[in-house]
């Protein structure tokens, strides 16, 4: 009777976990950003409780604004890691570009925007040669783009001061053009009062287009197979080459929307700046759940590291810190925000 | 299809600024040249040496462009060639006095950032028989080492001047930018700001990034509603923190330290009170002299003591009259 009983009187369908459904929280949990979605959710909590300004919405426009500097960049880095490649050049190529812009609009004196085009054309032309060294050579992209990176230091130099004469580009305020370019790449946008830089709304719509590329279109699948498995993916017909190329040559132009804010915010450009500042585009991919080995990350990812960095380092001066302890918090931040990130993804994984 | 595209991407980029060429701008470029670099004076008949001029800039830096225009200027004038070198890591500085030895020059003038790095070169220098001034920074340690001279504004005095300038005009609560943490000279700057108004809070900034700049200022008007006064520390930080003034909607005054084209003409307009100015263009062309009038007559100028090229304030009084000289790079 009771062996009988464990005999089945008709076959169970065979369950396959791999294609059983997940609940929705489940699919959730799986996502590369969700692990700074908490840690995001953290940091907000956090400063709103030790810092009363930091919820002020003027304050937050703030935060905002220094998200979408770093943001800006963090989307093409995202995608250029999932790709499954690095670019040090970013910091500098970002004052390459704004300087090249401005020095030829000066020297010259054209309207701003033939600098602002032939800028875009630079930016680009950096990101391609990055890009087909890197295919052609099969080095590291560490190695190329450090070189570049070096290389992109000393023209920024060399030629402000040669074409300038000083180490500042000069300024270019008054050329014609100049009001209508800083409409475009430097304005605030007034919602409800207040004062909302024109950045965070390009940052967001770069946000929105790099994840549609990377979830709903066959470039996408290109983007997440070159980074997986470069060999595995040509193999199955996927153009790695050009994909990669791509990628740099969006870095590139993501540098060239900064470049040109930096450029209109201020009207002239510290030839020496951006040096460092493409570790802090990487560390927003990487807090964002990109993988540095590449084939998994996301756009929104990137995004969320750069709101974190950007709450970080805003919300230490709202909490009005001793300043000598800035640097030890914002690493501290950092590395707690990335260890919740590997904490819920580990959790996520094992359900 | 993809390629095509790319293609027709590419000719759109190349001929967009060629129809553009007809779009030049009616004012704001490059000024025709006018007579430039036309020195005209006599150069000394003293025979031509080679100084090294070694300074520890960071990179991009507007501050010693000026300093080498001063140096440069003396150059000309005295028959010397300038050998200038830079590198704002300590070390590496050190070993660009080591070269400058090696190369068996006339002179070295050097900035003093970081002492303790550069007492071993130094000596070695002296030793080799080779005068030595120093200038800008380390004033303190300056004939300890070796040098016969200094050129330089005291930073802490500089700082105090500031100081004693807001007490002066009401201000209570300042902000002082620092844009590069653990740099001795900055810290001396506020600290001396500090001693005049105890109630002086010290920002950190990342002077790499303008932006940055901006933001963290406006966080921090927006989070310190008393404050009454911002100071910059260098002419184009503060020309950076007038816009975060905008941004945060503050009523704070903007005071600074340091000279350009652009800040002298803030001052004129009265949207910054006043700026301290170190001269650096006398740094430079001190230096140089001095070199050259050692060389001459074995002349020590400054009688062991440093020579001060500053603090000169700079406010809306004399700003009109600094401002040419300000635009064309020596103030």
């Amino acid at each position: 009777m009771a062996s009988t009983a464990t005999l089945p009187s008709h076959r169970a369908p065979v369950i396959d976990e791999r294609i059983g459904r997940r609940s929705p929280l489940q699919s959730l949990l799986g996502r590369p950003e969700v692990g700074a979605l908490v840690g995001a959710v953290v940091l907000f909590v956090f400063f709103s409780i030790v810092a009363p300004t930091f919820l002020q919405p003027s304050s937050f426009a703030t935060v905002l604004y220094g998200s979408s500097t770093i943001g800006i960049m963090a989307v093409g880095v995202a995608l250029l890691m999932i790709g499954g490649e690095f670019d040090l050049s970013t910091g500098v190529a970002v004052i390459s570009s704004a300087i090249t812009a401005s020095l030829f609009s000066w020297y010259f004196s054209f309207n701003v925007w033939v600098g602002v085009g032939l800028a875009l054309a630079v930016s680009l032309a950096i990101g391609f040669v990055n890009g087909w060294i890197l295919a052609r050579t099969k080095l590291p992209s560490f190695i190329v783009t450090l070189a570049t990176f070096l290389m992109l230091t000393g023209l920024n130099l060399a030629l402000t001061r040669l074409i300038g004469g000083s180490v500042s580009t000069p300024s270019i305020a008054n050329l014609d053009g100049f009001a209508s370019a800083r409409a475009v790449f430097a304005s605030a946008v007034t919602i409800a009062g207040i004062e909302v830089k024109i950045t965070v709304f390009y940052w967001i719509a770069m946000v929105l287009l790099a994840s549609w590329v990377l979830l709903r279109t066959r470039v996408g699948n290109w983007i997440f197979a070159a980074g997986g498995d470069a060999n595995a993916a040509r193999a199955v017909g996927v153009p790695v080459t050009k994909t990669k190329i791509g990628l740099f040559m969006a870095v590139g132009f993501c540098g060239w929307v900064l470049g040109m804010h930096n450029l209109f915010a201020f009207d002239a450009v510290q030839s020496g700046e951006g040096i460092g500042n493409e570790f802090l585009y990487i560390i927003a991919a990487v807090i964002g759940g990109c993988l540095l080995t590449g084939g998994y990350g996301s756009a929104i990812g990137g995004a969320i590291g750069a709101f974190i960095f950007g709450m970080a380092n805003k919300g230490i001066i709202y909490a009005q810190w001793n300043p000598d302890w800035f640097k030890f918090f914002l690493g501290l931040m950092l590395l707690l925000a990335t260890i919740v990130n590997l904490i819920v993804k580990r959790r996520a994984e094992l359900k | 299809m993809l390629k095509k595209t790319w293609t027709r991407g590419l000719a759109t980029l190349a001929l967009v600024p060629m129809l553009a060429l007809t779009a030049c701008s009616a004012q704001g470029g490059k000024p025709a040249d006018t007579a430039a670099g036309g020195s005209g004076g006599q150069v000394a008949s003293t025979p031509r040496l080679k100084v090294a001029l070694i300074t520890h800039a960071a990179a991009g830096d507007t501050f010693w462009d000026i300093v080498r225009k001063g140096a440069e200027a003396a150059a000309a004038k005295d028959n010397v060639e300038i050998l200038y070198t830079s590198d704002a890591d300590a070390g590496r500085q050190a070993q660009l006095v080591q070269q400058a030895i090696d190369q068996k020059v006339d002179g070295i003038a050097v900035t003093l950032a970081k002492p303790d790095a550069l007492k071993d070169a130094l000596k070695k220098a002296v030793d080799a028989g080779i005068p030595v001034v120093t200038l800008n920074s380390g004033s303190d340690v300056s004939a300890k080492l070796g040098a016969f001279t200094h050129f330089g504004s005291d930073e802490k005095l500089a700082g105090e001047a500031v100081g004693a300038q807001l007490v002066s005009q009401g201000l209570k609560h300042p902000i002082c930018v620092i844009q590069e943490q653990g740099n001795v000279a900055l810290e001396q700057r506020c600290g001396g700001v500090k001693e005049k108004v105890p109630n002086t809070e010290i920002l950190y900034v990342n002077g790499q990034d303008m932006t940055s700049v901006q933001s963290t200022a406006t966080a921090k008007l927006q989070t310190t509603k008393d404050a009454d006064v911002i100071i910059g520390l260098g002419a184009p930080f503060t020309l950076t923190v007038l816009k975060s003034i905008a941004d945060a909607g503050s009523s704070a005054k903007v005071a600074s330290f340091d000279l350009n084209g652009e800040l002298a003409q803030d001052i004129v307009d009265g949207k910054v009170l006043f700026t301290v100015d170190q001269q650096p263009y006398l740094q430079g062309y001190g230096s140089i002299d001095a070199i050259w009038q050692n060389k001459v007559g074995g002349f020590r100028i400054g009688g062991g003591q440093p020579v001060l090229t500053g603090p000169a304030i700079v406010d809306k009084s004399n700003a009109s009259d600094v401002l040419k000289f300000a635009q064309q790079g020596i103030r």
